[in-house]
């Protein structure tokens, strides 16, 4: 296997999100695709460690090294469900304030 | 056999299409619901791609966490802001935007294609003769880290998981 599969992948997914974040008017939508975001990025940290777990024996260091990555995808994780909670929260509040989820009618800001 | 050619690899190229098929309905579908569960396929195929990577701890987690708690999360969201449960042409922004949004994710894809190819050329991963120990991937392996080396941001993320929970229920009760 190449790391480049992994990698390509995960940037796909990215890119996939970004469209998903700028197109979308839907605000459980734009969520999903922050989703997709972050999920490309737990691909990318899993891919790493896998190529320094490979890597790491014959360089003679310590193993453990390559647990960093699954660790860090943890904490993505956690921050991930943190921000669907939060995100949902804030949506809902906006359905009852509105009536309409939709995140391009949210102008008070502009000049 | 070719490298090319390891059952892997298969695997790999029939998933990672699942998945890129399944993230691209999940942006351009018309119906709420739908979308959710287009994003099942997504989380579902990166659990296999963790289990390849002979994460065994990522893929589960991954499972039980994003599947388990995170989809289920989202159709609570989809219901309770009463989206209309057929197909709505209204989830998206206008023509222009949309094309905006496409070239935006286009040129980002152009990038970072170019600069992973530039930097990881043919750098491989063999896993095959390595041991999940010598990967550092076992559960038990990635708990110790956790428990000693990262114990600090461990335990920042659950007080941040706490303050999610009661911000979360502040911000979405009825008063």
């Amino acid at each position: 296997m190449l790391i480049n599969q992994f990698l390509f992948l995960a940037a796909i997914l990215f890119c996939i999100g970004v469209y998903g974040v700028l197109a979308r008017k839907n605000g459980v939508m734009v969520l999903m695709s922050i989703e997709l975001i972050l999920n490309a990025v737990n691909i990318n940290l899993v891919a790493f460690a896998a190529m320094w777990g490979t890597k790491a024996p014959a360089a003679g260091t310590d193993p453990s090294v390559a647990t960093i990555g699954p660790v860090f995808a943890l904490f993505v994780i956690a921050v991930a469900a943190a921000e669907v909670g939060v995100g949902l929260a804030l949506i809902l509040m906006l359905f009852r304030n509105r009536r309409s989820i939709d995140i391009d009618e949210l102008d008070l800001m502009k000049g | 056999m070719t490298e090319d050619m390891l059952p892997v690899n298969i695997f790999f190229f029939v998933i990672a299409a699942m998945m890129i098929f399944s993230a691209v309905r999940v942006v351009t579908t018309k119906n709420v619901v739908h979308a959710a569960l287009w994003l099942v396929g997504v989380l579902a195929g990166a659990a296999a791609q963790f289990i390849l990577l002979a994460s065994e701890f990522m893929g589960i987690t991954q499972v039980l966490v994003y599947i388990g708690a995170i989809v289920v999360l989202f159709l609570f969201g989809i219901m309770l802001t009463r989206a209309e449960l057929g197909t709505s042409d209204d989830l998206d922004n206008d023509r222009t935007q949309k094309l905006i949004a496409g070239g935006v994710a286009l040129l980002l894809a152009v990038v970072m294609g170019y600069v992973l190819y530039d930097a990881f050329e043919d750098q491989s991963i063999s896993l095959v003769g390595h041991t999940t120990t010598q990967l550092g991937q076992t559960t038990e392996q990635i708990s110790d880290s956790i428990f000693s080396t990262y114990l600090v941001p461990f335990e920042a993320a659950s007080v941040l998981l706490l303050a999610a929970l009661i911000g979360a229920i502040v911000l979405a009760r009825r008063d």
